[in-house]
């Protein structure tokens, strides 16, 4: 099992290196260290030798890719590129152009967002399956056409609308809950129950969609016609053989999300004031601080990579069938 | 005057164009021509390709630009020429959907001088016009288009089918078709009345109020049509042929090949999607920034960026698709006619020209008009966050962006939020109909169940 979990990590350097490669093209390349000090200067006038003092300043006063004057191997180590990747390796993100400490901000910010996150993440996985299951019991009537006309409709509408209609009803008109803010512990109660009712609403149609016919494909196997043949209720078919069998594929599409929880939701956090990892990455990119930009995709794959890995481990204790090799 | 082409503008129309071909091409095979008939057999799938079909005929409308020198204006395209009623006019800020003064008072100056607080009177309205008189015109108008075009609908019917006009339109009358064409008609019908009467009164009244600014609200919720069409059509051109290539190589070639493609997506898809394009997105507005040289207009700049954003939602929306074409293709190559076929000393350009591609296309279709409202949706929230299209742009996702403030408001300015949010319902509620019978019809998966 040990050896497996190492295999796996190691699988994903390659993989994290190419993140690397693609976040380096984009910030480096594209947009060359002369062109960012020319942005922050300001456009009048920078001199050369300005240029070259604010990329030392900031540490960009390296060759991209080659360095041809460094003797040995350092000629490839000695670059911009492989200094940037490793510090991202060790998780030091550096500073932002406001002087703070990325890594620091990372960490403070990770638990409003997964105060949020993780709520909506499990009623909505609580509710999408109880109630695709409630429609695949009627399956075939009219509570199942209404329903899924119901679960296209939900679909079909911009996610902006639920959080701007669920403020201005529960918020403005009703004062049931602050519009925005955030506390933490058990009195930001009151802050967070909004958020995560509109994010489980917003998610409510496709994910009912997709765990009926999850299940509607299982119904169909001859395991369940087995178990009606001995005369089981329907009902029973359902929790005790269906819904056991269909978490397998349930948990491909779950166990991967778990990780990417810490990132929070760009729009939730912008719109309910959430200072979380979400709001950080919206203000970065509003503020085109290409640091943190930097930084939040970095851990947003990392935080993949996890989940994919963590994916593969949770098939072995559920599917006896899967071996690892 | 003089037209011009944008660079979306080429997109889109050589994409028309190409989809015909395609079409023709297809449509003599048979199994092909009654796969679509049974998508259009279901009348929710005919009503919803209608209200896509008339979303994209808007989208194609403005998407001929021509210049004017004599007048002075700048990039015009047929639409705001038709609607150069509303495009040219200006009130002072925020008025309701057919009122007759702003919706606030402002401090003024009387004859007398005495200083009062009145609701000032909008500009370009026409008070003196009769609602009911001009709603009977519109009304009459839209009805007369719909009777010429259903005639000559019909007309094309009874000559294919060879039967006489009035046999034809008993047939439709009741039910007969093997296309449900009186849905069809009655929609077109429907649609047909809401926009002649939605025109009309447009010339006497903001019918969905005015902005902030005090643009008319119904101008940019159709010219924002345009952005939301080709967002959702355009990166599909994109990244089809990305993943078509690499997919089938993958799954045709294996090897180091298919190593080489697998660890390319599985790359690509480790970014969170959202953080990657925000990330190019801010990349290319700094390059813009920097070489405002590149541009000669506004419109100019304000394309060349949705260009730059359907490209940068192409490169990170192909690697689903990469993912189910190399599957399908290695199932498919390991089927008894492609092993023949390469016996038979077939090329391999060959072997997927004729075997693979056909083969996979249901995928492809399938994932086309999946994809196209998630596209929409997308566009409205990468908009909100501002690594969307221009801000000059006309788009639902910057009037969200531009009104989010406005439900706060005392008293409370609905519309423009309203309009958006309504325009791009329909949109996507189409396409999610449409595209659910498409899957239904074409998936062989679900036929079974």
């Amino acid at each position: 099992m040990l050896a497996y979990i190492i295999r796996r990590l190691l699988f994903a350097v390659p993989i994290l290196i190419g993140v690397n490669l693609i976040t380096f093209a984009l910030f480096f390349m594209v947009n060359t260290p002369e062109d960012m000090a020319r942005a922050q200067l300001g456009a009048k006038q920078t001199t050369p030798e300005m240029i070259a003092a604010w990329k030392a300043d900031h540490g960009y006063d390296k060759p991209l890719f080659f360095n041809g004057e460094a003797p040995g191997l350092s000629k490839i180590s000695d670059t911009l590129f492989v200094e940037e990747s490793l510090k991202l390796f060790v998780f030091d993100f550096g500073q932002s152009d406001s002087g703070r400490q990325i890594s620091a901000d990372i960490y403070e910010r990770m638990w409003p967002s997964l105060q949020i996150a993780l709520p909506t993440f499990v009623i909505a996985l609580v509710t999408n399956i109880a109630l695709a299951l409630l429609i695949v019991l009627f399956r075939g009537s009219v509570l199942d056409t209404a329903s899924m006309m119901v679960a296209v409709a939900i679909m079909s509408v911009s996610g902006l609308f639920y959080i701007i209609a669920g403020q201005l009803l529960f918020s403005k008109i009703w004062h049931w809950v602050p519009i925005s803010g955030y506390e933490g512990g058990w009195d930001g109660l009151k802050f967070v129950v909004l958020p995560v009712v509109i994010g489980v609403f917003a998610g409510l149609g496709s994910g009912v969609r997709w765990y009926r016919s999850l299940f509607l494909e299982e119904i169909n196997k001859d395991y369940v016609r087995t178990a009606r043949a001995k005369g089981l209720s329907e009902i029973k078919v359902l929790f005790g053989h269906v819904l056991q069998n269909g978490l397998l594929p349930i948990l491909t599409g779950v166990v991967v999300v778990i990780p990417t929880l810490f990132m929070g939701s760009l729009i939730m956090e912008s719109f309910f004031g959430i200072p979380g990892l979400g709001s950080y990455t919206i203000d970065a990119i509003n503020a085109q601080d290409f640091a943190i930009v930097k930084a939040m995709v970095f851990l947003g794959s990392v935080l993949y990579i996890v989940g994919l890995i963590l994916t593969d481990i949770s098939y072995t204790y559920f599917d006896p069938r899967v071996r690892l090799q | 005057m003089s037209l011009t082409l944008l660079w979306t503008d080429g997109l889109i129309w050589g994409l028309i164009a190409a989809l015909a071909a395609w079409g023709r091409i297809v449509s003599r095979s048979v199994q092909v021509r009654r796969q679509w008939m049974q998508v259009f057999e279901s009348k929710v799938a005919m009503v919803s390709a209608i209200v896509l079909l008339f979303y994209v005929l808007l989208a194609l409308l403005d998407s001929i630009h021509f210049t004017q020198q004599e007048a002075g204006q700048g990039l015009q395209s047929v639409l705001d020429a038709l609607l150069a009623h509303l495009a040219t006019v200006q009130e002072r800020t925020y008025s309701a959907p057919f009122a007759l003064t702003e919706y606030n008072r402002t401090l003024q100056t009387l004859e007398d001088g005495t200083v009062a607080m009145l609701y000032q009177p909008l500009q370009h309205i026409n008070p003196a016009a009769s609602m009911l008189w001009e709603s009977g015109k519109a009304l009459l108008a839209g009805l007369l288009i719909f009777t010429l075009a259903t005639a000559v609908h019909l007309l094309w019917r009874s000559r294919v089918n060879d039967v006489s006009f009035v046999a034809q339109a008993r047939a439709v009358w009741q039910g007969r078709t093997q296309l449900p064409w009186k849905t069809a008609y009655l929609t077109v019908l429907l649609l047909l009345l809401a926009m002649s009467w939605l025109y009309q009164l447009s010339f006497s009244y903001h019918v969905l109020g005015t902005d902030k600014v005090g643009g008319d609200v119904l101008y940019e919720s159709l010219k924002s049509i345009r952005t939301g069409v080709l967002i959702g059509v355009l990166t599909t051109l994109v990244m089809l042929p990305v993943a078509l290539l690499l997919g089938i190589a993958a799954g045709l070639f294996k090897g180091w090949v298919d190593d080489v493609i697998q660890y390319l997506y599985t790359t690509l898809n480790s970014i969170p999607g959202v953080l990657l394009i925000a990330a190019a997105v801010l990349v290319m507005q700094v390059m813009i920034g920097n070489h405002p040289e590149w541009f000669s207009s506004t419109e100019e700049r304000a394309d060349m960026r949705l260009l730059f954003l359907v490209l940068i939602l192409g490169m990170t929306s192909w690697t689903g698709l990469c993912r189910l074409l190399r599957a399908e293709t290695l199932k498919i190559s390991q089927i008894e006619f492609v092993t023949a076929a390469r016996a038979f000393g077939v090329s391999r350009f060959t072997i997927i020209g004729r075997h693979i591609l056909p083969n996979v296309m249901h995928i492809v279709l399938i994932a086309v008009v999946l994809d196209f409202s998630g596209l929409v949706l997308a566009e409205a929230v990468l908009s909100y966050v501002g690594v969307g299209v221009d801000p000059t742009m006309h788009s639902w996702g910057n009037m969200i962006n531009q009104a989010r403030l406005e439900m706060a408001r005392e008293p409370m300015v609905w519309w423009s939020l309203f309009a958006a949010f309504i325009f791009m319902f329909c949109l996507v509620l189409a396409a999610n109909l449409f595209s659910d019978r498409v899957q239904r019809v074409l998936d062989p998966r679900s036929q079974t169940s």
